[in-house]
This record gives C-alpha cells, sequence and structure tokens, in this order.
C-alpha cells in the first residue's frame, strides 16, 4: 500500500507534529499571521498614542477619519506617507541612508518568533505549538537580535551627513550599549530561576509556580527601565531629543522612510512588552489555575490563553504611552548616571542575591513551590523597600549638582587662585 | 575679597524622582478619563463674549442708507490706518460716504472706530470666520460692511461700564 500523504493522514491531536511539510506548511502559515498582526498592530499603536496622549491632556484626539474613533487615521497616514516626496541630503551615503531604517525595524520584528503567544493549538495534523519558532536558545537569541537595534539608529545618525543626526546617533549607541548591560543583566536572575532558555520553559516555570514579577521584583523593574531606554521612548528619548537636535537620527529622513522608523518604534515598543510579559508576567499562562497549562489542550484554551498574553502586552504597551506623556526627558549625564551608576550595579548585586537565596533555598531543601516564591517575594520586597526609602531620597537621578565636599571646594579654590593671576592685578 | 556666589541645596528629602513620577502618573490617568475640553470646530462653536471684537459691520438708517456722515473721526483714529474714507455731500448739503473701506487684514480689532463713531455707524462685530483666498478679499467695501449680519459688540459691559 501507498503510504498517505502526510497532509492526509490523521494523527492524534495531542501528539507533537512530526513530518517536515507539515512542520514547514505550519511554520508559514504562523509566520504570515503573525506578521500581519504585527504590522496591524504597529500601525493601530500610531493611533493609540495619539488618543491616549490627547486623553491625558483633556483634548479627543484623531475623530475624522473613519468615524468618532478614527480607526482609519493610521490609513491616513500611510497613505500620505507613500505620497510625499522622498528627499535625500546632499553628500549622503545612500545605501547605508536606505538600509537604516530597514535595519532598526527588522531587529523587533524577528525577536517575535520566539514568543509564544498562546498555549498549544491541536489540530488534525498533530498539536502546533503557537510559537513561530521554539528556539531551544530562544532567550540568547533575543538578546542577541535586539542589540542589533542600535545599528539601524546610529547608521541613520551617520548616513545623514548632518550634525543633529549625528549627534541622534551617537546619543542613541551610548544609550542603548549602556541600557543593554543592564536589560541583559536583569533577566540572568529569570534564567537562574527557570534553568532554562527556552521560552516556552520560562513560561512553564512561572506557571507552576509565581510569575516573575512577584518572584523576581527587582529584576522586573530593571528590565522595564532598560527596556524604556532601549526603546527609545520618554524619559529616555534623547536620541531624538527636539530641543536641541530637530528630530535626532532621523532629521533626514521623509516619506515611508520616516515612517519606517516610526514603525520601528512601535514594534519595538511591542516587542518590549510582549517580552516583558513572557519573562515576567507568565507569557500565555492565566493566572490562578492551573488547566490552562495542562493536556488536553483545546481551541478554548488557546484561545483563552491568547487573550490573557495580548491582554498583558496591551497592559506594558498602556504603559509605554502612559509614561511617555507623563515624565519629562533625561538631561544626559542623567542617563548615564543612572545607567552605569545605578541600573548595572543594581542588576549585578540582584544576580548575586537571587543566585545565593537559591543556592541556600536548595541546601536547605526547599524545593520551587509556594513556599519558595514566598519567600522570594518576601526578599524583594526588602530589597524594593532598601531600594526606594534609603536610596531615592534624591540620589538616584542626580540633583542639578551634586555639591561637591567642603574640603574639595577650598582645596580647588587655593589651587585656581594662582600666584601670577593676583599679582598681574595688583599691578 | 573674594567675591562668593551664595549656592542654594536642593532639598534633598522632597526631590525624590520616584515618588514624583509616580504621582504624575496618577494625575495624567486622572486626567484620561475627566471630562473633554475640546470644541469640536465647525459642529460647536465657542460662545462670544458680548465684548467680542470682529468683523465690521456698518449699521443703516431706516431708509436702507448708511449711517455714517463721513465726519473722518475713524480713519484718523484707526491706529494701523485701515480705513480708506472719501467724503461727499449730497445737494441738500448731507455728507456721505463716497467711498469707505476697510482692511481687515490690517485692522488689529482695536474697537476704537466704534467707540469714537458720533453717529453709531460702524461697529467691531461678534464675529470672526473671515478668512478669504486673497489679500483684496479682506478689503471690505461699504456695501460688503452694510451686508454685514452679525451682532455687533458691546465694547464694554453695559452693567459696569468702569470695569468694576
Amino acid at each position: 500500500m501507498m503510504p498517505l500523504h502526510p497532509l492526509l493522514q490523521v494523527v492524534d491531536p495531542q501528539a507533537p507534529i512530526t513530518g517536515y511539510t507539515t512542520f514547514i506548511i505550519f511554520s508559514i502559515i504562523k509566520l504570515i499571521v503573525v506578521f500581519t498582526v504585527y504590522m496591524v498592530a504597529a500601525a493601530l499603536l500610531t493611533l493609540a498614542e495619539r488618543k491616549i496622549s490627547a486623553w491625558i491632556q483633556g483634548r479627543r484626539g484623531p475623530n475624522r477619519v473613519g468615524g468618532r474613533g478614527g480607526w482609519l487615521q493610521p490609513a491616513a497616514d500611510g497613505i500620505k506617507n507613500f505620497m510625499k516626496e522622498e528627499t535625500e541630503p546632499g553628500n549622503a551615503s545612500q545605501p547605508l541612508f536606505s538600509m537604516a531604517p530597514a535595519l532598526s525595524f527588522i531587529p523587533a520584528m524577528i525577536v517575535w518568533s520566539v514568543i509564544p503567544f498562546a498555549s498549544p493549538l491541536p489540530t488534525r495534523w498533530g498539536r502546533v505549538d503557537l510559537v513561530v519558532a521554539d528556539l531551544p536558545v530562544g532567550f540568547l537569541f533575543i538578546l542577541a537580535i535586539a542589540s542589533l537595534g542600535v545599528y539601524g539608529i546610529v547608521l541613520a545618525g551617520w548616513a545623514s551627513n548632518n550634525k543633529y543626526s549625528f549627534l541622534g546617533g551617537l546619543r542613541s549607541s551610548a544609550q542603548m550599549v549602556s541600557y543593554e548591560v543592564a536589560l541583559g543583566m536583569s533577566t540572568i536572575p529569570v534564567i537562574l530561576l527557570a534553568g532554562n532558555v527556552t521560552m516556552s520553559q520560562i513560561i512553564r516555570q512561572q506557571s507552576h509556580s509565581m510569575w516573575n514579577v512577584f518572584n523576581l521584583t527587582v529584576a522586573f523593574l530593571i528590565f522595564f527601565v532598560a527596556s524604556l531606554a532601549e526603546t527609545n521612548r520618554v524619559p529616555f528619548d534623547l536620541p531624538e531629543a527636539e530641543s536641541e537636535l530637530v528630530a535626532g537620527y532621523h532629521t533626514e529622513y521623509s516619506a515611508m522612510k520616516f515612517s519606517l522608523f516610526f514603525i520601528a518604534e512601535y514594534a519595538n515598543i511591542v516587542t518590549s512588552s510582549a517580552l516583558m510579559a513572557t519573562l515576567f508576567l507568565g507569557g500565555w499562562d492565566i493566572p490562578f489555575t492551573g488547566w490552562d497549562n495542562a493536556a488536553p489542550f483545546t481551541v478554548l484554551k488557546t484561545l483563552l490563553t491568547l487573550g490573557c498574553f495580548l491582554t498583558k502586552t496591551g497592559f506594558f504597551i498602556f504603559v509605554f504611552i502612559w509614561i511617555r506623556w507623563t515624565v519629562p526627558r533625561f538631561r544626559y549625564d542623567q542617563l548615564m548616571s543612572l545607567g552605569w551608576r545605578v541600573m548595572i550595579p543594581a542588576a549585578l548585586g540582584y544576580i548575586v542575591l537571587i543566585a545565593a537565596t537559591l543556592l541556600v533555598l536548595q541546601a536547605i531543601g526547599v524545593q520551587p513551590g509556594p513556599v519558595h516564591s514566598f519567600i522570594l517575594l518576601a526578599e524583594n520586597i526588602c530589597a524594593l523597600l532598601l531600594f526606594f526609602v534609603m536610596i531615592d531620597e534624591g540620589r538616584i537621578i542626580s540633583p542639578a549638582y551634586r555639591r561637591a565636599r567642603e574640603q574639595r571646594i577650598v582645596r580647588l579654590r587655593g589651587r585656581s587662585v594662582l600666584p601670577s593671576a593676583t599679582e598681574g592685578v595688583g599691578k | 575679597m573674594a567675591i562668593t556666589v551664595k549656592r542654594v541645596g536642593r532639598p534633598v528629602v522632597e526631590s525624590s524622582y520616584l515618588k514624583a513620577t509616580l504621582q504624575g502618573m496618577g494625575r495624567t490617568l486622572k486626567y484620561m478619563f475627566e471630562p473633554k475640553i475640546t470644541i469640536e470646530y465647525p459642529e460647536q462653536r465657542w460662545e462670544l463674549s458680548p465684548r467680542w471684537r470682529g468683523t465690521h459691520r456698518m449699521l443703516t438708517k431706516e431708509d436702507g442708507k448708511a449711517r455714517c456722515v463721513a465726519c473722518g473721526l475713524c480713519p484718523s483714529i484707526c491706529p494701523s490706518n485701515c480705513i480708506k474714507l472719501v467724503p461727499g455731500e449730497d445737494e441738500n448739503g448731507n455728507r456721505y460716504p463716497l467711498v469707505f473701506e476697510i482692511d481687515e487684514f490690517r485692522c488689529i480689532f482695536c474697537g476704537y472706530c466704534q467707540e469714537v463713531c458720533p453717529e453709531d455707524a460702524i461697529h467691531v462685530g461678534q464675529h470672526y470666520e473671515n478668512s478669504e483666498y486673497s489679500r483684496e478679499g479682506h478689503v471690505y467695501d461699504l456695501e460688503r460692511l452694510m451686508a454685514q449680519t452679525h451682532p455687533v459688540s458691546t465694547l464694554w459691559d453695559a452693567t459696569d461700564p468702569k470695569g468694576e
């Protein structure tokens, strides 16, 4: 008997997919769906930002195109940007100039391929994991790709042949590189706790005990602040500080190239929010129930967990926008001092703390579970109290100037008043 | 003697960044759900004050002619020199304006013309939508000034003329 084509075979819906043809077909379908949803979400985010900013400022926001909600505003903006003239600065490096918008946009998009967005979907061809690629090195992949995002901005600044763009590019490279260290280090406790770098394993670990936001609150806060900086959002939007740099790295861009930078910013927000939801809020895990992550998997479970994931991601997206319309921009030295003198030492110290705690818990025989989580939570609350009450009294962000010690001032004064200068005045 | 600059230290206890940020975020969240103050312009209109000084209007007598007697007070008081008046006289010796034009583009809407007018003829009005496609379009002649129908400005509050 001739063997049936794999697509025609009916297998157990709960069993993982076998066979290359089915795997490839499902991968392509997932790719297309995720890409489409992602692009639409990024476009709608431009509307969401304008709406939320308007509401915060007591206005109504776009409400002319597409009914009272202004739903067609992203489409109108898109058409406008396609119709506009592409300008190119004189003596610009043309290949890099064209490549930069894509380079800033693509890394944000690629990261999505390893983020699981719902519980597995049973089909007649087997169980489909709802993640485009469940890489065994998922987490390292994210760190590797996310750090490529800086190239788009730096190249845009460099290729524009414009001093403002160049300064914006320089700033962003300094900012993104310094905050990436804190970002990477704040996630090490997550890996310590999960014992694995696969995204689905990190989610499973969280659904079995407590979400990492309770287990590792300090790491979550550091990750959150660092991803604000990584996405160049207020209060860390120094690369495009319009009061100093016109528009920073995208000063010279127009039409769809500019629009691509805009989309890239929102794409980065979506990705960062999804990452935070996955690493710290249990991904697609529905809280207070183990029902959703146990076999048998059903379509209902898939839909509910997808909704849960979208809610968590949406919440973080909202917080991103909310912060943008509340907080003013940092000064450059404050940004650097926060990054290097607070975030990185805090992240490092926290790694040591968590590693030591896990070792001690293992030594005294506390298994991962409620008690384990409770101990970690208590430790985090103590750390946070210490952090907020003791340190945050005008010291986390340095004040307008830091007053030098009296002795030092006297010494500096003594040195600056040179004998020749005073003699010159006397004569 | 060395000149010293007084250096003011920041209040350390009150300069917590996190607390202030959280307070600010609470405030912006509160504003998000408060009623919006936008007036959606083409559909909704701002209610003008009775003292609003906008587009001019020439009032008329019962016989439909302009009340203006071409005395020349308004062009002489006009600070932006936007009123053009050529006086004429009919067979009964009554003066009337041969040419009376106001350039709304030059006008600063001070209302002096209305204040100075002895015949209660020229007025600034409660009206503001006077955009045009050309500069010439802003020059209102006598017919156009007489054809305006909007309410005229009171310039001051009649119940409280001294602004007390």
